[in-house]
């Protein structure tokens, strides 16, 4: 198959694939083709969404087509590489204390470190922000080394709480809305994704990295001290 | 300014705040949300006078009860057959009058559709985020959820006297169970007899029915293998099927990605009366090209601006009609004189 590829999307979408397998060089295509778009100013886009390959376009189906859309977009081609200049780097406060994050013992019996090692590897990790998905603030944020990589749990739990840093397989994110996850919960943060500020109301853009500080169980606000 | 106030007296679930919808932010995660019916919504609010975004409340099938504890402004309901029964006057279907302090209202699921809109003469106020009201249930993020005893104002609340009446359902608002889709986008991880059955067999609503999505009943469709497919942007109407090859139709709340493939999409003008089909009735998609849903698309457009501009014409007055049938007597009198 030719990539990109372009496939209709009901009435009024594009879907831009890459490639189909997970991967940060497909992922960086497709934050260049984002920030073309966006600054290209085609007619009929209503928004743009990044996903780990491929990159949907909402349109106005009153304004544009699929064709001409698509016509539009292969014209920004061949794309220049994202300027990482833009990126930012945040710098995530995380604690890992046992009795908070029970998971931590599992991962390291699983992936046959100690909890200590496993730890380490995951606050000295530097995370790439692939996408945003699945509910309001999950930024998906990739590149947990292979050493410390466990895969979903076979059975959801509910009730999640947020503020929950948690891995599967190579990705690590931040809980951000009460919710059920089969996710491994490793750490713990008070750095909130959703912001209170309207001007910028999440914290990160996809392409920016993500680095942790190690943080003790006292330096967490009083309410997440509690397990 | 003048305001109402009104008492939750009774709730179903699924009762919920919510104006147009929080367009924009998908690449955050964060789904449009807004009226499951969104033709519906528009018209409650056009028919008391309102812009067509405001927000308004969207009743499900389990109803709600509210008293009016100060205050008087001309109320509207639309989608759906629903009955509202308010001082102790019983109606049903699209209706607008005015509630005054003391009154109850009441609204309950009728003939057909699983949501309906009440709307307010003025503006609700309630929370917002991301600059709208629409709620979004999973996380409780915007006006919120409709619970018993919980109290909420109308401001430049008004008794809006060339409103009132009966109003008539579009064809265009009714539920639809022959649904057009566009094939894909993941359709190639489908063994090809799974897509012709798709688009040719019939399958039903089930009750695994919410804000979110629906689950269908009917034919299994073959994934072609097992193996999870990169998390891909998901849309209102987005038909994905989980690995025991069962459908589910995504709506207004829908998560923003999913690794589930994605055998076909509903077009955008018939995803909404979709929506209303209940848990048991029928559903059948038919596919169309790109072209012929952008071609649809235009005619949808135009034919709900059409149909929207029927509920903002506002109607004579009471005094008005006195004068008119006055006038219609005078001729008819001196005819017969």
């Amino acid at each position: 198959m030719q990539f990109p590829t372009f496939k209709p999307v009901a009435d009024h979408a594009l879907l831009i694939e890459f490639g189909t397998q997970v991967d940060d060089a497909l992922n960086r295509r497709v934050v260049a083709l984002d920030k073309t778009i966006s600054q290209a100013k085609i007619i009929g886009v209503v928004e743009l969404v990044p996903a780990l390959v491929n990159l949907l376009i909402v349109f106005d189906p009153v304004k544009t087509t699929h064709k001409d859309l698509e016509t539009a977009v292969r014209d920004l081609f061949p794309l220049k590489e994202a300027e990482e200049a833009d990126a930012k780097v945040h710098r995530v406060p995380i604690c890992y204390d046992t009795e908070l994050c029970p998971d931590l013992a599992v991962v390291a019996k699983t992936v046959g470190l100690s909890i200590e090692a496993v730890i380490a590897e995951h606050a000295a990790s530097e995370l790439r922000v692939s996408m945003y998905g699945f509910a309001p603030g999950f930024a998906y944020l990739s590149g947990i080394p292979k050493t410390i990589q466990v895969p979903r749990k076979p059975s959801a739990t509910r009730g999640i709480p947020t503020g929950q840093v948690m891995i599967a397989g190579p990705q690590c994110l931040v809980t951000t809305v009460v919710m059920p996850t089969g996710w491994s919960i490793i750490g713990r943060t008070a750095l909130k994704v959703i912001q209170d500020d309207p001007d910028n109301p999440f914290l990160f853009n996809v392409g920016d990295t993500v680095a942790f500080d190690r943080v003790r169980r006292q330096d967490l606000p009083a309410e997440m001290q509690m397990p | 300014m003048n305001t109402a106030r009104f008492r939750v007296i009774f709730a179903g679930p699924l009762v919920s705040f919510q104006d147009s919808g929080r367009v924009g932010h998908l690449r955050f995660g964060v789904s449009a949300s807004g009226p499951m019916d969104r033709f519906s919504h528009a018209a409650a609010n056009l028919m008391v006078g309102n812009t067509a975004t405001n927000t308004g409340i969207e009743v499900s099938l389990g109803g709600v009860v509210l008293e009016c504890v100060s205050g008087e402004t001309t109320i509207a309901l639309a989608g759906g057959s629903f009955s509202l029964n308010c001082a102790d006057q019983a109606s049903e279907g699209w209706v607008a009058q005015t509630v005054h302090q003391g009154d109850k209202l009441a609204i309950r699921a009728g003939a057909w559709g699983s949501w309906a809109y009440l709307a307010f003469a003025g503006r609700l106020l309630v929370d917002e985020w991301l600059g709208a009201s629409a709620t979004h249930s999973m996380s409780g993020f915007g006006g919120g959820a409709l619970t018993t005893g919980l109290e909420f104002e109308v401001s430049d609340a008004e008794a809006r006297e060339t409103r009132i009446g009966d109003y008539a359902c579009p064809k265009i608002a009714s539920p639809l169970h022959d649904v057009r889709v566009v094939v894909g986008p993941q359709d190639q991880h489908f063994e090809p007899q799974s897509v012709d059955i798709f688009c040719t067999q019939s399958f039903q609503i089930t009750d695994a029915f919410d804000r979110m999505g629906v689950r269908l009943d009917g034919p299994t469709l073959v994934l072609k293998n097992a193996l999870s497919i990169p998390s891909e942007p998901i849309v209102r109407g987005s038909v994905q099927v989980s690995g025991d090859g069962i459908p589910t139709v995504l709506l207004a709340d829908h998560q923003t990605t999913g690794g589930y493939p994605k055998i076909a999409t509903i077009i955008s003008g018939d995803v909404d009366r979709m929506a209303q089909l209940r848990a048991g009735e029928a559903i059948r998609f038919r596919a169309l090209s790109a072209q012929k849903a952008v071609e649809s698309a235009r005619e949808y457009q135009s034919l709900k601006n059409d149909a929207l501009a029927q509920f903002s014409t506002p109607r004579a007055t009471l005094a008005e009609k006195l004068q008119n049938l006055n006038l219609i007597d005078g001729v008819v009198s001196a005819e017969t004189t």
